[in-house]
């Protein structure tokens, strides 16, 4: 396994070495790095032009250049990483430093939710297979591979910021909207669903009724301007998580786990006033700690409630427990929204359009819920519009290894065995398939650092899409591009690694041939 | 009970209603003898063609796929005819009016003079009108421009596609052929120029080259794009070498070129026209992509990519602008990627997107052999 790993290392090394050379070539080929200073109307012209030659090494040519950027980046082992400076004379490690977080805060959430989503779309659709349901999500998917990034980002820049936006000064639906998105809910619920005639008309008259009663409240409550669950809610939502949880990792039949789940539920319930009392004292950190006390919270009542099953019992605590915290902070946010939306700063028009925050928001007020709130508004298009995209792509792929497993002759010995469909579905075959799921996620994650450079560029986010556009135009600039290919080519070949990695350790048919 | 589960259609059997019109209570088994039936049928019908002629049958039955040919056969003869061919100093006028360059007067502010809701409706009536897709504010013509735009991107894809073609099976058949040493060094310097991020290489190579015109960049954009054919063929020559038919060429004194483009080239043509066809609808994204940021078709000349990134500030204002290169730009992708669909259909019937019925029946099929082994 060691000789392995190191001589895969060192082949990446070397590749990432070669790739490097390639892209300084091209980049310093790319144009005449000069080319601003000479159309300069500046006195000191032949002066600026001198130093630039002279910071950036320019009379250097590209192929040797290339060598002094590389003793730079070799003084890391020595602690003075040095990547050269751009033009303008800001060192790129800086650089670099700001726009790696920016990014990352854009894609974590939305590559998270497209994974999540795309693996429920992925596996109803297999599980569905040949119904509506599963053409409808096929025909879409394949419309949605074929949409351009900016189109996407631009249309819901227009339409659904603007438009929401709008939308809220008023903040009701007509009825032929609560009338057509009751249908449509109702239309997805039975295609998920499935069943005879009369069981989907029922699942239709639910799930849509539900819907339009839900719109209607909103509607005529004028809730999005002033949105809470309230305690009521989430103690209902809180129980349907519950059973849900307990059904899908457990089995209904499995009555300490269910108790386990209705227990934690119970847990925070009791803490909702507390915790709404002392929110307002709390950090970014205070409430990741508290995410994390709910799920310790949820696995020692799982161990509480004991029997043989205690390991499945707290595994289904701890998931209940995160959900309902999160159901619970939820409901914390949407208590900050009415002071957010109508402060002056924002002015009724939440969801932002340019950027990665309010600027200046920091003066007016440090609330760690008014911040996330903040975030939150100007992460929804970027996100939305690379969700849509890479969705697609996972919901294919989650489809297909699914339909794959489902195939298999162990799936077949588990029915036999008289096993309920959903511990055949849940436990057999649905683990199985997470197998070339995961490969992809790494190999995603890989590229998710240099990703989504038209997305930023279109939100105006400064981050690693910025840095990329700034380095070819209007003048190509060497040593930002450099630093820009080293970090995503550094963590796609990691991310490579983990992938073949993971592979061998999750599937044990899988061997490395050392 | 008898039951004929033998492959034989029995003579006078019509294949369209599958012989399931004999639906009884024990329907399973009845679809299961139609399913046998359809199959052979399915048998005989492809019975004596050659491989050539069944991928062409299999792929004409994908609906999907050959409404996407036709949508993409009508786009390429509208946007070549209209605007005309001008390249390589040759200039064949088109049909249209008004050429991409012609700057004329704005009318009525741009707006789009097509109109498809008949007076009756209560609209203008269909018309198609002097500027059917509007003006932009110097008033180019957006038909004119949309069109030679498409014309641009369809050149760039397909010779984008016949270069990363041509590249990726030359790099994947030799590596996988010789294996060893030639191996290894080609598969090393695809993995350099596959951890370079496609946009970012296209990018870079439309920096440099983009102003040496559009065909120039199509070459330089195939360039950078056949890492990932080379990885598949690769994997597929691979196993097909070590057939028995690889075997029988050699023994019988054939050359390694004679047996590599003779015989093994054939067999892996489903992997490479696949993929091929995928690449190319990836590749009028990243054109467009790269335009969008400025790096690919440079002015004068237009590309669907480069209309959106002209106009993306006139959003709000002339819609139209934009909207019009977008949806040709989804359209092209759409049909290409559904073309690709059908051709992966009609070379590999494992894959096969099976309708529904045809799925039911093979369970039902299933179920009725088990039956029949229980029963015998």
């Amino acid at each position: 396994m060691l000789t392995f790993l190191s001589r895969r290392l060192i082949a990446s090394v070397l590749v990432l070495l070669a790739a490097s050379y390639l892209v300084y070539q091209l980049s310093a080929n790319a144009g005449d790095p000069l080319a601003d200073l000479r159309q300069s109307t500046a006195l000191n012209k032949d002066e600026l032009i001198k130093q630039r030659i002279a910071q950036l090494n320019l009379d250097v040519p590209p192929p040797l250049r290339y060598f002094v950027w590389l003793g730079g980046v070799l003084k890391v082992f020595t602690g003075q990483f040095d990547l050269g400076k751009s033009l303008k004379g800001q060192p790129v490690t800086d650089l670099l430093a700001s726009a790696v977080g920016v990014t990352v805060q854009l894609l974590l959430t939305a590559t998270l939710l497209a994974i999540i989503l795309g693996i429920l779309v992925g596996i109803t659709t297999a599980l569905r297979q040949y119904s509506g349901y599963d053409y409808t999500v096929t025909g879409l998917s394949f419309l949605f591979f074929s949409l351009p990034s900016f189109f996407v980002a631009v249309i819901l820049k227009q339409y659904v910021g603007i438009g929401f936006n709008n939308f809220l000064q008023n903040a009701a639906f007509p009825w032929w909207v609560i009338l057509i998105v009751s249908l449509l809910v109702g239309g997805i619920w039975q295609g998920i669903l499935g069943g005879d005639a009369k069981r989907r008309l029922i699942t239709v008259a639910i799930a849509g009724g539900a819907t339009a009663v839900v719109m209607a409240f909103v509607s005529l409550t004028g809730w999005f301007n002033n949105p809470s669950l309230g305690i009521i809610v989430v103690a209902v939502l809180g129980v349907g998580v519950a059973f849900l949880i307990t059904t899908l990792t457990a089995g209904f039949a499995n009555r300490k786990s269910l108790y386990t789940a209705l227990t934690v539920v119970a847990i925070g319930l009791a803490i909702y006033y507390p915790f709404n009392l002392l929110s307002d004292y709390l950090t970014i950190w205070s409430v990741l700690g508290l995410g994390v006390l709910a799920v310790v919270v949820g696995i020692v009542v799982g161990y509480l409630w004991g029997g043989t099953d205690r390991a499945i019992s707290a595994r289904t605590g701890a998931i209940t427990a995160f959900l309902v915290a999160f159901l619970i902070a939820v409901d914390r946010f949407m208590h900050s929204w009415n002071n957010y939306a109508t402060s002056d700063i924002i002015n009724g028009r939440p969801i932002g359009t340019v950027g990665a925050g309010t600027p200046n928001l920091s003066d007016v007020t440090s609330n760690f819920w008014i911040e996330g709130l903040d975030n939150f508004t100007h992460l929804l298009l970027p996100t939305a519009s690379l969700l849509l995209i890479s969705l697609a792509s996972y919901s294919r792929y989650s489809r297909a290894s699914l339909l794959d497993v489902l195939n298999q002759d162990y799936i077949r010995t588990a029915r036999a065995k008289g096993l309920s469909e959903r511990a055949v579905i849940m436990r057999h075959a649905f683990r199985n398939a997470l197998i070339p799921i995961t490969t992809i996620v790494a190999f995603d994650f890989g590229g998710l650092i240099g990703g989504a450079i038209i997305t930023e560029i279109v939100f105006g986010w400064s981050g690693m899409g910025k840095l990329f556009n700034d380095a070819l135009s209007p003048v190509p600039d060497v040593n930002p591009m450099m630093g820009f290919f080293l970090v995503t080519g550094a963590v796609a070949v990691l991310f490579n690694l983990l992938a073949d990695l993971s592979y061998t350790a999750l599937d044990p048919r899988i061997r490395v041939a050392v | 009970m008898t039951i004929p589960l033998s492959p034989q259609p029995p003579t006078g059997f019509d294949p369209k209603d599958g012989g399931r019109n004999t639906l009884s209570d024990d329907s399973t088994l009845e679809d299961a003898i139609g399913e046998g039936k359809e199959n052979a049928i399915e048998l005989k019908e492809i019975e004596g063609l050659s491989q050539g002629r069944i991928v062409v049958r299999r792929f004409f039955r994908h609906r999907g796929a050959l409404i996407s040919l036709i949508l993409l056969g009508i786009l390429v003869v509208l946007a070549f005819s209209s605007e005309g061919i001008d390249a390589f100093g040759l200039r064949i006028p088109g049909w249209w009016k008004y050429t991409y360059t012609f700057v004329g007067n704005v009318v009525d502010g741009g707006r789009p003079t097509l109109n498809l809701i008949p007076q009756w409706l209560g609209g203008a009536g269909i018309r198609w009108g002097d500027h059917p897709f509007g003006q932009d504010d110097i008033g180019h013509d957006t038909f004119a421009q949309v069109m030679r735009g498409a014309q641009q991107s369809l050149m760039i894809v397909f010779v984008v596609g016949i270069v990363s073609t041509f590249i990726g099976v030359v790099v994947g058949a030799t590596s996988g052929f010789f294996r060893g040493a030639i191996d290894t060094v080609l598969m090393r310097l695809t993995d350099v120029v596959i951890i370079i991020p496609l946009l970012v290489l296209t990018a870079v190579l439309g920096r440099t080259y983009g102003n040496l015109g559009s065909f120039f960049l199509a070459i330089v954009l195939g360039l950078a794009s056949w890492t990932g054919l080379a990885r598949l063929v690769r994997g597929d020559v691979l196993g097909l070498r070590e057939r028995e038919f690889v075997d029988a060429a050699r023994v019988a004194g054939a050359s390694s070129a004679r047996i590599m483009f003779v015989h093994i080239l054939p067999n892996a043509i489903g992997v490479v026209i696949v993929n091929a066809t995928l690449l190319m609808s990836a590749t009028i994204l990243t054109e467009a992509a790269i335009s969008f940021l400025g790096f690919g078709v440079q002015a004068p000349d237009v590309s669907l990519g480069k209309l959106i990134f002209d106009y993306k500030e006139a959003f709000s204002v002339r819609p139209w602008l934009f909207w019009w290169p977008g949806i040709l730009i989804v359209l092209i992708a759409l049909t290409i990627n559904f073309i690709g669909d059908g051709l992966r259909d009609a070379f590999d019937p494992r894959q096969k997107r099976a309708l529904n019925r045809a799925a039911r029946l093979a369970k039902a099929e299933a179920r009725a052999k088990a039956r029949v082994a229980a029963s015998s």
